[in-house]
């Protein structure tokens, strides 16, 4: 073990007090919500029957629990985000790889792509129900619709942005285009279709839950929409609370993902 | 005895929409096997163009180039590159970016392996085959680069200001280094670069190009009387000065 000098001990003291601040901060500041939540509901000082309460949640989710009906409306919000995720990010690779082969095809394509990217994607949900009935396929497509022509105009400005240089590299070597898109283009982009794939995660869900809200049976979205229209306060805000937690396990396993990969490189 | 390269008036234009511009006009030359050819000239003049063309990455508008005495679509003489950055892949370790032509060619062998171990034990990075780029030297990159090159075997070596990027000592012992790595192994090289004392230090002839549109001002032969021709040597020989002289005066004709 290295003698470590008074100074380095003195600023390693410092780092960890300033972690450690940081940490118990975050706690406080949560524990120090929920209790004022609870506490200005139970004294009357808010209405529990419109802002219920971290108890009335906890314990709605507890009954919900036990017939085990929330377990069902969090696996299918969950699968059809991933399956929509996952087809986004599918697809889009394999579009921006299209339109980073041929200018032409990029350049014609280019205006369409930044409308359909402007666009409101709600708007589509409507359409999107007539066309393909309420069911699970109209979910799992409006979760895309969100993210997915963003993700297609991200990963080819990633794609583009190459080191010429590079890929000049791969022509001296008398490779051809199609060495320059695997020796090169695709794994030089790896960090920026990591980065893509954490901004799509969220999106698919943000898609997920309005197909859910206009054409669903279950699922999260449903549950929030149905609550509210029968004022089940406690159901839609603990809807809401699962749906943070959701957001937030689903971002860190990309997370986990970007970590596993530079742990590598 | 047959030239290995033989270029004809070569002529090429870089065209956009403002117009067109002549980057070389009426470029005409050979370069005998084992030969080392410097060119020199003014920066932006076509330099690199011109070793682009040879390559066969861009289409001469006019003129026509022969290696072996065959037209450079026919020709099956391995032409090597290598670029003024070394452009060594992060994700790939030194060893693994050195088999990248070999990949590229389809000639990943038990036999070119060995090869690609050998040459890296030769040129000092045996403890470095897999570490990763980042982790090397300036020099220790551009000789992983020029192995990268060299493991391919061409027969005519094409260098793009291959040291600019380097510091001005360690582009000093990388030039001296792979000058003499080339020579060792009699290969044909053209290096086009804008450093007066690395042609003359290196080179077997100098040919010296005009402002663009580049022509060919001048063609110089070099010769040193050294016991050992190197280009340490070289630089310390009294005829150095004589040779950096001439082609300075040939660059800058009104100076």
């Amino acid at each position: 073990m290295l003698e470590l000098s008074t100074g380095q001990q003195h600023y390693l003291n410092q780092q960890r007090k300033h972690r450690r601040i940081v940490r118990v901060s975050r706690l406080a500041i949560l524990l120090g919500f929920l209790f004022l939540w609870e506490f200005t509901a139970n004294v009357g000082i808010i209405d529990s029957f419109i802002f219920s309460s971290p108890s009335r949640i906890a314990l709605c989710f507890w009954e919900m629990a036990l017939d085990g009906t929330i377990f069902m409306h969090l696996w299918v919000t969950l699968y059809e985000t991933l399956v929509s995720f996952l087809l986004v990010t599918a697809i889009s690779i394999l579009f921006a790889v299209l339109l980073w082969c041929s200018l032409k095809l990029s350049e014609i394509l280019d205006p369409y792509l930044v409308v359909l990217n402007s666009l409101p994607k709600s708007a589509l949900a409507p359409l999107l129900i007539v066309w393909l009935g309420a069911n699970h396929t109209t979910i799992i497509v409006a979760g895309m619709s969100v993210a997915i022509f963003g993700s297609i105009l991200n990963l080819y400005t990633a794609f583009v942005g190459v080191d010429s240089e590079k890929l000049r590299l791969i022509y001296t070597l008398h490779g051809t285009k199609f060495h320059a898109l695997t020796k090169v283009v695709l794994p030089s982009s790896i960090p920026a279709i990591i980065s893509n794939m954490k901004v799509n995660i969220g999106l698919c869900l943000v898609g997920v839950i309005i197909g859910e809200f206009l054409a669903a049976r279950n699922g999260l979205g449903y549950l929030i929409i149905y609550s509210s229209q029968v004022f089940k306060m406690d159901w839609l805000l603990m809807s809401i609370v699962l749906l943070c937690i959701m957001a937030m396990i689903l971002y860190s396993l990309i997370n986990l993902l970007e970590k596993l990969y530079y742990q590598k490189v | 005895m047959e030239p290995i390269l033989e270029l004809k008036h070569i002529h090429y234009a870089y065209h956009t929409p403002e117009g067109e511009t002549t980057a070389l006009c009426d470029i005409s030359f050979s370069v005998d096997s084992g030969e080392f050819i410097a060119i020199v000239g003014p920066s932006g003049c076509g330099k690199s163009t011109l070793l682009s063309i040879i390559c066969g990455l861009l289409e001469p508008e006019r003129g026509l180039i022969k290696l072996n005495g065959k037209y450079l679509r026919q020709s099956t003489t391995n032409i090597g590159y290598m670029l003024q950055h070394d452009h060594l892949f992060e994700w790939r370790t030194v060893y693994n970016n050195v088999l990248l032509g070999l990949e590229i060619q389809h000639m990943l062998s038990a036999k070119t392996r060995a090869k690609a171990h050998e040459l890296l034990e030769l040129y000092g990075l045996k403890q470095f085959e897999n570490a990763k780029p980042s982790e090397l030297s300036g020099g220790m990159r551009q000789r992983a680069a020029l192995i990268r090159t060299l493991v391919l075997d061409p027969d005519i070596l094409l260098l793009d200001e291959p040291f600019s990027a380097l510091d001005y000592q360690t582009r000093l012992t990388v030039g001296d280094d792979i000058g003499q790595i080339l020579r060792q192994a009699g290969k044909t090289a053209i290096l086009v670069t804008h450093d007066l004392s690395e042609a003359v230090s290196l080179a077997d002839r100098i040919l010296v190009l005009t402002p663009r549109p580049a022509t060919i001002a001048s063609a110089i032969p070099v010769t040193f009387h050294l016991e050992h021709d190197t280009p340490m040597q070289r630089r310390n020989a009294p005829e150095f000065k004589t040779y950096f002289n001439q082609i300075w005066k040939e660059l800058n004709p009104y100076a």
